[in-house]
């Protein structure tokens, strides 16, 4: 049992807590009220129950074949139909979504390593360094995205294992994403430097790498957050469109970009539709939601814009 | 402004040359001997051998790219294997088809988006405006490889009002106004496409730059003069909005020559996209190189451009 003196305590506290208004929960606050945002945030949890549950829910295996049941139509066992070696599509499209989420998710996580810390250390060193890493993240914005990475998978496409494939499509897209962040984190540095706050650290004697990785990477947080939020959009977009025309990953790993190349054949464009448009629509859901996220905590973090 | 321009230019060679350097290793990576397929393959091992020194395949790599850098800096890309012609002509014809497609779409993005930016900043948080904001957002998360294939499937094949592919009909007769009138009826559909994805960010852009100016304290004291808001709006807030939006044509016009590769796949426009996309697949090493290269040259132009707006239109920016 508590004690009425405890039970008042505790009460105590979380009024206290409730009346300091950090600015993180001013950011929840205001992203929770934004309407467009939180149903972008409702749709992605959806998807992600979709691909994460589905498979496990599902009666079939996405890698079982069944050749007694080959290109059938929609039907009530299969929703969605099974595909030329007679697997369940629908099962494949959410083992599909794992792989391009995932794809995306990880693209990001090393396009925000190198951008964050290339931006951070040009910024806080500046003169020298600075000119060198703006020289580098010149050099790589200016590769054609796209045609890049095509030749980049065409180079490696002959090369490596087809279940290799999905981890040089998450290098190549993150490899080649970061510069933009790079330059918004410079930004940011250029100025953070100036604060008194920055002083006090080198006055402390902190050294570069620390100053740089745990103060001022952290008050750049919000930029990085926005940034992976539409950046994961992105690449989830550039790992489609690689897997579509056959050089990101490849089969059989299902991704819903690959699956969207069965279209590419007129007679399944025509009579099969839905083995084309369910995993477009999904690209277009995800996509679309996580845009929605990142516009509301873009929002969230900086109410004037 | 001038002394600016040209260290800019400067400034560019020392890029390009090792984005030159960075594509050649990416194309020498390549598996594949390209002399295979040059000769037929009874070739014995000597004619194999004499071929490689004429290709000068048999000197290292460092050598191999100053050969290939001198005559390219010179204008002779080598010879494209897919078109048998030289690449510089290759590129010459088909760079029409992608600057036609691209300079339509331009206009009909950049005359509908500029105003309807303005009128969704203007009545902000307006039923108006959420509705384009959420149409804009649309446009941006839409792929376009599935949006052109719902398009093909919708239009050409559901209701064949539409071609499904190409510029013209396959071994067409038309000539002059007919002939006009059968490319523009192709290009319906890939510039729908195009127009969406370029409407979608440029109104977000438009409306975001307006938004900006109308917040500004010059804007309230034009208000609280008791201006017209018309006036307002479109002669004191329009003009420092428009800024941002003419740097944006300048970092948009090189990209005009540039062919979007996805797109042209799909809807097999006979532009830039396609060859390159084209050249890929079959291992046309040279015409790969130059557009590689020749696509990476549009951005860093794209870039220039975009500054040199910045200094022309915005007096409050310095060139140093």
């Amino acid at each position: 049992m508590v004690s009425k003196a405890e039970a008042k305590d505790t009460k105590k506290i979380t009024v206290a807590h409730e009346e300091i208004e950090t600015p993180w929960t001013l950011m929840k606050k205001r992203f929770k009220k934004n309407k467009i945002a939180m149903s972008g945030l409702y749709i992605f949890i959806l998807l992600l129950l979709f691909v994460i549950l589905g498979p496990i829910i599902s009666p079939y295996d996405a890698n079982t074949m069944d050749y007694a049941s080959t290109n059938i139509g929609p039907t009530m066992s299969h929703f969605l139909g099974t595909d030329e070696l007679g697997r369940d599509y629908l099962t494949r499209i959410m083992l599909g979504g794992r792989v391009s989420l995932m794809v995306g998710l990880f693209a990001v996580i090393i396009s925000v390593i190198f951008g964050s810390l290339i931006g951070g250390i040009a910024g806080y060193y500046g003169g020298k360094m600075d000119n060198l890493m703006m020289r580098i993240t010149e050099i790589v914005s200016s590769f054609p995205f796209l045609p890049l990475a095509i030749s980049i998978q065409a180079v490696l496409g002959t090369r490596v294992p087809a279940d290799y494939k999905m981890y040089i499509t998450m290098m190549v897209i993150g490899l080649l994403s970061w510069p933009g962040l790079a330059r918004m984190i410079r930004g940011q540095v250029l100025s953070l430097r100036e604060l008194e706050f920055m002083h006090a650290a080198k006055a402390l004697g902190l050294s570069d790498s620390r100053i740089v990785v745990r103060h001022l990477l952290p008050n750049t947080l919000a930029y990085i957050i926005v940034y992976s939020t539409l950046g994961m959009a992105g690449a989830i977009m550039s790992e489609s469109a690689l897997s579509f025309l056959g050089l990101g990953v490849t089969p059989p790993t299902p991704t819903w970009g690959n699956m969207i190349t069965y279209a590419k054949d007129l007679f399944v464009l025509k009579s099969r539709p839905w083995l084309w448009i369910p995993p477009g629509l999904c690209i277009l859901l995800a996509v679309m939601s996580i845009n929605l996220i990142g516009d509301g905590l873009r929002d969230a973090f900086d109410p004037k814009s | 402004m001038l002394k600016y321009i040209v260290k800019r230019l400067l400034h560019m060679i020392p890029v390009m040359l090792i984005i030159s350097i960075c594509i050649f290793g990416i194309i020498k990576l390549t598996p594949g001997d390209p002399v295979g397929a040059n000769l037929n393959p009874k070739s014995t091992a000597e004619q194999k051998q004499a071929e490689r020194a004429r290709l000068g395949l048999d000197k290292p790599i460092p050598v191999q790219y100053a050969r290939w850098l001198t005559r390219t800096i010179q204008g002779d890309f080598g010879e494209s294997i897919t078109y048998k012609k030289p690449v510089g002509d290759v590129i010459g014809t088909f760079i029409w088809n992608t600057f036609l497609l691209n300079v339509v779409e331009f206009i009909i993005a950049f005359i509908i988006s500029i105003p309807l930016g303005i009128m969704c900043a203007v009545k902000k948080y307006s039923r108006f405006d959420n509705f384009w904001t959420v149409f804009s957002l649309f446009g941006i998360s839409m792929p376009s490889f599935f949006f052109g294939l719902l398009l093909i499937y919708l239009f050409s094949v559901k209701l064949k009002i539409m071609p499904v592919s190409g510029m013209v009909e396959a071994g067409t007769k038309n000539t002059g106004l007919a002939y006009a009138l059968e490319v523009g009826h192709h290009m319906i559909l890939p510039g729908f496409v195009l127009i969406m994805s370029s409407l979608a960010s440029l109104l977000r852009y438009t409306r975001n730059g307006m938004l900006e100016v109308l917040s500004q304290d010059y804007i309230r004291t034009a208000r609280s003069k008791g201006l017209n808001e018309k006036v307002v709006v479109y002669k004191h807030a329009f003009r420092n909005a428009l800024i941002p939006i003419v740097t944006l044509i300048g970092f948009y016009i090189p990209g005009l020559f540039s062919g979007a590769v996805i797109l042209e796949s799909i809807f097999r426009w006979p532009g830039l996209g396609l060859v390159m996309i084209e050249s890929i697949s079959a291992r046309d090493y040279n015409l790969m190189m130059t557009m590689l290269i020749f696509l990476a040259f549009l951005t860093l132009l794209g870039n220039l451009l975009q500054d040199i707006g910045y200094a022309l239109v915005d007096p409050r920016v310095k060139v140093e």
